[in-house]
């Protein structure tokens, strides 16, 4: 028989506001142990939560981001549970009014992930095991957290990858959090089941808690998919439990089973009011809120005509797009302009991080200043990669590396002499071209460039030579 | 009734004594009565002369204000910095926070002079004071009497004389009830109008702090030190800028009497409450009746939020960061366990019990959540009463001191007791207890004056003119500084 895989993800998303939800301790990563702390975070007795706004605005930036709706009157809610690293024994969270709703996420296919709910919440500390002793650091604790819920549309690990990685890259867009799941500020539970390929009803899930990379999520889940089934097809029934995945074994143990299950004893947070959003408020977060980065492929494909390929190595970087997007404005052509950042910048930023920070010293007006010189045909390709590749490390302006001698005159007539020059003297090479000789054309690029001093366009000289040789 | 807090400040200014001397005669007078009541669980009387020191610089360049230099107590549930706050519980010994209740703060920079911490029902859970992990207080009037609770110590040095003035904290009538009991005056604000940073969270939603003194007067110039929006606690309100209007005048005051208050209240006193009522007619104060009968039901309303809220609160007290520890576990659950069953006493336990109860899924519905429901009842037939009316005269308590050790064996009896301060917490109105005569053991009678929210002022000026027309006499004990 054949199995449809049916999951569904609860992702918590770290928040990048500089302070922590409930008081004015810095969010800060690292730091010695217990130095982001105060009463409030550590859940001193008679210390008090009081909610972050940035905290609010931020959630509500993802949400509209997400294409939710807001629930402009929301309240948090306490969810109880005794964990050493919960300080006050409850974390501050929202139940049955979260802060955003009803929303989806677009995979390239088009297909939408449904968008379940989207609420904030308090961070836990973190227990550290050393030497046979447990210590707790608090940093962490009270750092703002969004959980983002979808609905069970993803069927295939694929999709959730491709579900994390687009979740991962509005979040960082909109500038609410960096996601980077190997240092925490990004982890999902996977909740999974199976069912007949034509059944109507879901299967017995499973969760698989606190997964921090997203090669491991795919791992988990076609290792749990694949368990899932060997157990029904050899007449067992799935448990609905918590299950961790184990890195090293890739295979999934049981935590917890439903009938230890914990109850939470959710109520509203006493000391924090019925938080109350103003409709205009909404509307500015809404206006302030950058194209997103599926718009923006599409606008790149079809307004701008860049080739999906390259538009697709573009629009996950908001700040590549963002300096691309000016030097165009400036009246740079846009396919030298885009060739040019991923053929030349694009070595310069060799990772993930350094095309999300994009910290070259290099500014979107000289960036144009060259473009334009090759879309003139003042400087060929070649010069024009070297120039700027240059112009990255350096940070000088292309008046810094091009003399206006080296680009004047080279314009469609004088290279069409030197063409005319290096076909009459290399007679050789012209007749081995002409019998079928397809290489003994780069002896008269050699000419040509020699004669240029390397200014030419060889692209182009290549098309006056064919059209002088006339074969 | 006599305003201790002006007449101390009189003296201070004028140069007729310094804080440190006056200092010096109250911890005198503490050493001397306290061992006999049982008010202070913790002196804090370096802190004292530190605060008198500061106090007397503030005095000599002129910055005093009405409480600079006069010495307090605060309830051991209210946070000072680098001194024990321990809610008389066995849990929290040992306990010194690094922080300042913002209540204690405010005092702080007046000049205001702390002589300790004083007794209470643990965690602020009991009408007695008797569930204290150091033992009861015992009411200055009658000692084979207890003080009333949970801010029992509060009441009984004040009372006794023994502190100027003190804070205690309200949940269900927590500051009204001893203040009766102990034939002061004891007022509750408005939920929000006093910050509740630094108080140890007993029912979040029902807490409030307020002073407990030996006048009116006493009570308005401590609560307008201590009031205000405060950043540290997203609860609290902004108050009206400037010093509470004390004028007295109750002519044409519409004064409200619900038949739900005085139902079963024994005759000595509703006479009490009777007579006071008389003379605030005479004076041209007008009588409305009103009904709300939600009245009856605000008890167990009472009971299931407080302990509901408290059984999450108290989850916090799990021997890992501060207070007690058990020792002999072999892990943290058992350590966790251990430090709770030997950390809490019998009354906390049963309260968080009841709230872990009443907030399980299963149940959730049934109880906490009526009991959420019931509340916006109560809350209505309040401020409908309040439409009619602009301040409810009742009882403060349908009893006066219990015998020491009677509630041990009548816990019901005692949770009944509270029926007629719980709904002013429900609603979270401004209230306030003022002696009201004595019944037939000369105990002091208590009676409420309650008002609507934010209106603090005129329940305090509604008060006043029972001060200024000798109406309200505090109970006068021997020993302990006199003026």
């Amino acid at each position: 028989m054949k199995y449809r895989l049916v999951s569904g993800l609860e992702t918590h998303v770290e928040l990048a506001t500089a302070t922590k939800i409930f008081c004015g301790c810095t969010t800060a990563f690292g730091g010695s142990p217990n130095t982001h702390c105060c009463p409030v975070c550590t859940g001193q007795p008679g210390a008090l939560p009081v909610l972050n706004k940035k905290v609010v605005e931020y959630a509500i930036r993802a949400g509209l981001a997400t294409h939710c709706s807001i629930n402009t009157t929301t309240h948090l809610d306490r969810k109880n549970y005794c964990y050493p690293d919960l300080p006050k024994a409850y974390q501050i969270s929202q139940f049955d009014k979260p802060l955003c709703e009803h929303g989806y996420v677009e995979l390239e296919s088009g297909k939408r992930i449904g968008i379940t709910r989207i609420h904030i919440e308090e961070d836990a500390g973190k227990l550290v095991h050393e030497s046979g002793y447990t210590y707790i650091d608090y940093n962490r604790g009270g750092v703002p957290l969004i959980e983002i819920v979808s609905e069970p549309d993803i069927s295939s690990p694929e999709e959730a990858k491709e579900y994390v990685e687009k979740l991962q890259l509005i979040m960082r867009y909109i500038g609410v959090s960096d996601c980077k799941m190997q240092e925490g500020s990004m982890r999902c539970d996977v909740n999974i089941s199976v069912m007949p390929e034509g059944a109507t009803e879901f299967g017995t899930r499973t969760e698989i808690k606190n997964m921090n990379s997203i090669s491991y999520i795919e791992k988990a889940m076609a290792y749990e998919y694949e368990r899932q089934i060997e157990v029904i097809e050899s007449g067992g029934q799935i448990v609905q439990a918590t299950l961790r995945y184990d890195e090293r074994t890739g295979e999934t143990s049981v935590m917890r089973t439903k009938e230890d299950a914990q109850d939470y004893r959710y109520f509203p947070e006493p000391d924090i009011l019925t938080v109350v959003i103003p409709e205009e408020k909404v509307e500015e977060i809404r206006k302030s809120l950058p194209e997103l980065p599926t718009d923006k492929l599409k606008r790149y494909i079809n307004d701008l005509k860049i080739n999906a390929a390259t538009a697709k190595l573009l629009y996950k970087y908001k700040r590549v797009c963002d300096f691309a997007e000016r030097a165009i404005a400036l009246g740079a052509g846009v396919k030298n302009t885009v060739n040019l950042i991923v053929g030349t910048l694009y070595s310069k930023l060799e990772t993930e991080e350094d095309k999300e920070k994009f910290a070259l010293p290099i500014t979107a007006e000289s960036m144009a200043e060259l473009v334009k010189l090759v879309d003139g045909g003042k400087v060929n390709i070649t010069l024009a990669q070297k120039t700027l590749a240059l112009m990255a490390e350096e940070g000088k302006p292309v008046s810094a590396y091009i003399k206006p001698e080296d680009m004047a005159g080279m314009d469609d007539g004088e290279l069409t002499d030197v063409c005319r020059k290096a076909v009459e003297e290399n007679p050789a090479a012209v007749q081995d071209f002409k019998n079928g000789k397809e290489k003994a054309i780069f002896a008269l690029y050699g000419y040509v460039k020699k004669a240029t001093q390397g200014k030419a366009d060889i692209k182009k000289a290549d098309e006056i030579i064919r059209k002088l040789i006339n074969r | 009734m006599k305003s201790v807090i002006s007449s101390l400040s009189q003296k201070l200014r004028s140069g007729e004594i310094t804080s440190r001397q006056l200092t010096e005669k109250y911890i005198a007078e503490v050493r001397a009565q306290n061992p006999a009541i049982n008010a202070y669980v913790h002196y804090t009387f370096e802190e004292a002369m530190k605060n008198a020191e500061y106090a007397d610089g503030l005095i000599a360049e002129g910055k005093g204000t009405p409480l600079t230099g006069i010495p307090l107590t605060l309830k051991d549930n209210i946070a000072t910095d680098g001194l024990l706050t321990t809610c008389c519980s066995k849990i929290l010994s040992g306990f010194k926070p690094y922080y300042d209740a913002t209540v204690w703060s405010k005092l702080k920079a007046q000049g205001a002079v702390l002589l300790g911490k004083t007794n209470m029902d643990e965690f602020a859970m009991g009408s007695t004071s008797e569930s204290s992990c150091y033992g009861a207080p015992l009411n200055p009037v009658d000692k084979t009497r207890v003080t009333g609770g949970s801010s029992g110590g509060v009441a009984a040095a004040v009372c006794a004389d023994i502190a100027a003035y003190g804070l205690g904290s309200d949940t269900g009538g927590s500051i009204r009830q001893p203040a009766s009991f102990c034939g002061i005056v004891g007022f509750k604000p408005s939920y929000g109008a006093v910050s509740r940073y630094g108080l140890i969270a007993y029912g979040s939603s029902l807490d409030q702090i307020g002073p407990m003194t030996k006048s009116v007067t006493d009570a308005a110039i401590v609560y307008d030190a201590i009031r205000g929006v405060d950043r540290a606690d997203g609860t609290s309100c902004s108050t009206p800028a400037g010093k509470t209007p004390l004028k007295g005048d109750v002519k044409g005051l519409k004064i409200g009497v619900a038949d739900g208050y005085f139902d079963g209240i024994p005759a000595e006193i509703r006479n009490a409450i009777e007579d006071m009522l008389a003379a605030y007619v005479r004076a041209g104060a007008e009588i409305v009746r009103v009904s709300m009968p939600a009245l009856k039901i605000a008890l167990p309303v009472y009971y299931i939020i407080a302990c509901a809220e408290a059984s999450s609160n108290l989850g916090r007290y799990d021997g890992i960061r501060y207070g007690y520890r058990a020792s002999g576990y072999t892990g943290v659950d058992e350590m966790i366990t251990k430090t709770r069953t030997e950390g809490f006493g019998k009354e906390v336990k049963k309260r968080i019990m009841l709230g872990t109860y009443v907030l399980s899924s299963g149940y959730f519905d049934a109880y906490y959540k009526k009991a959420c429901l019931i509340r916006k009842t109560v809350e209505a037939q309040l401020s409908e009463a309040f439409k009619k009316c602009d301040v409810l005269f009742a009882p403060t308590a349908p009893v006066t001191a219990f015998a020491v050790g009677y509630s041990g064996g009548n816990s019901v009896e005692t949770y009944l007791s509270d029926v007629c301060t719980v709904p002013v917490n429900i609603a979270g109105l401004p209230a306030i207890s003022i002696p009201c005569g004595s019944d037939k053991n000369g105990l002091p009678i208590g009676m409420q004056i309650i008002g609507k929210k934010f209106d603090d002022a005129r329940v305090l000026d509604t008060a006043y003119f029972a001060e200024i027309n000798n109406l309200s006499q505090t109970a006068e004990v021997e020993g302990g500084v006199k003026l």
